[in-house]
C-alpha cells in the first residue's frame, strides 16, 4: 500500500511540472517547437539516471526509488505527448524539425541518463 | 463563464498566461492515475535488469496509440469538450502512463550490463512502436470519425 502511495505522490508532482514547463516554454520562447516536453524529458532522464544508479549502488532505498523513479521521473517524462508532437510536426511537413526533435530527445535523453548515473557513482 | 476566465487569463499582464489551478490539478490527478497504471504493469510483468524491457516498451506503445485516438477524437467529435478533459486524459493520464526516462534508462542499464543487442534493439524498437502507435491511433480515429486526415494542432 505504501508503495502505491509513494508512486502516486511522485507522479502528483511530476506530471504538473511537465505541464508547467510546457506552458512556460510557450510563454518565453513562443513558436510551435515543443521545448517544454524536451526539457521535461531531459530533466527526467538526468534525475532517473542518478536515482537508478544510486539504487544499484545500494545507497538509495527502494522507497525513494518508487517515489522519485517510478512516480516523479515516470510522470515528468512522456512518450505519448512526445510522439503526438512528432506526428503533428510530420503532418505539417516539418520533417527536418521532427527528425531533429526525435534525435535530440533520444540522443540527449540517453546521454543524460549516463550523466546522471555517472554523478551518482561519483557521489554515492 | 469559461470563455470569460480564459480571456481574463490572457489579458492580465501580471499573470503567467494559461496557468489555471484547475488545469494543473487535472494534470496532477491524471498523471498519478497513469503512473499507477504503469507501476501495476511493471508489477504484473516484471522485467529484470538484463531482460529485454518489453513491459515499458508496450506501455509506451499503447500510451502513444491511445494518445493518437484521444487527440483526434477530441478534435473531430468533441471540439467543445470541457477544457479539463484534454489535460486530465492526455497530458495527465497518458503522459503519466508513458515514460521517456524509463525508456532511456533501460537502454543505459542494458549497455552497462553488456547487453548491447538488447540495448540497441529496445532503443530503436521503442521509437518505431511509439510512432507506429500514435499514427495508427490517429488514422484509426480519423477513419472511424471521418474528417481531414492531416493533424494540425499540437498535443
Amino acid at each position: 500500500m505504501t508503495d502505491w502511495l509513494l508512486v502516486l505522490a511522485g507522479a502528483l508532482a511530476g506530471a504538473p511540472v511537465r505541464y508547467l514547463l510546457g506552458v512556460d516554454a510557450k510563454y518565453r520562447l513562443g513558436g510551435s517547437f515543443p521545448w517544454g516536453t524536451l526539457a521535461a524529458n531531459a530533466a527526467a532522464c538526468l534525475v532517473l539516471g542518478f536515482v537508478a544508479q544510486g539504487a544499484t549502488d545500494g545507497e538509495l532505498g527502494s522507497r525513494l526509488q518508487l517515489l522519485l523513479a517510478t512516480g516523479f521521473c515516470g510522470a515528468l517524462s512522456t512518450w505519448s505527448t512526445f510522439s503526438y508532437e512528432l506526428l503533428t510536426l510530420t503532418s505539417a511537413r516539418r520533417l527536418a524539425v521532427a527528425g531533429g526533435y526525435l534525435v535530440l530527445s533520444v540522443g540527449g535523453g540517453l546521454g543524460l541518463s549516463f550523466a546522471g548515473a555517472a554523478v551518482a557513482s561519483a557521489l554515492l | 463563464m469559461l470563455q470569460k476566465m480564459a480571456l481574463h487569463a490572457r489579458r492580465h499582464p501580471d499573470h503567467h498566461p494559461g496557468i489555471q489551478r484547475s488545469v494543473v490539478a487535472a494534470v496532477a490527478v491524471g498523471g498519478a492515475a497513469g503512473a499507477a497504471a504503469r507501476y501495476g504493469a511493471e508489477l504484473l510483468w516484471p522485467t529484470g535488469r538484463t531482460d529485454f524491457p518489453w513491459t515499458i516498451l508496450l506501455v509506451n506503445a499503447v500510451g502513444c496509440f491511445l494518445m493518437g485516438i484521444l487527440m483526434v477524437t477530441l478534435k473531430l467529435r468533441f471540439p467543445s469538450a470541457p477544457r479539463l478533459v484534454s489535460p486530465l486524459l492526455g497530458t495527465g493520464v497518458l503522459g503519466g502512463f508513458t515514460s521517456f526516462s524509463h525508456y532511456t534508462d533501460g537502454v543505459r542499464q542494458l549497455y552497462e550490463a553488456d547487453r548491447p543487442g538488447y540495448a540497441t534493439g529496445s532503443l530503436l524498437l521503442t521509437v518505431v512502436a511509439a510512432l507506429a502507435g500514435v499514427t495508427a491511433g490517429a488514422l484509426g480515429a480519423h477513419a472511424v470519425l471521418g474528417g481531414d486526415r492531416r493533424t494540425r494542432d499540437g498535443a
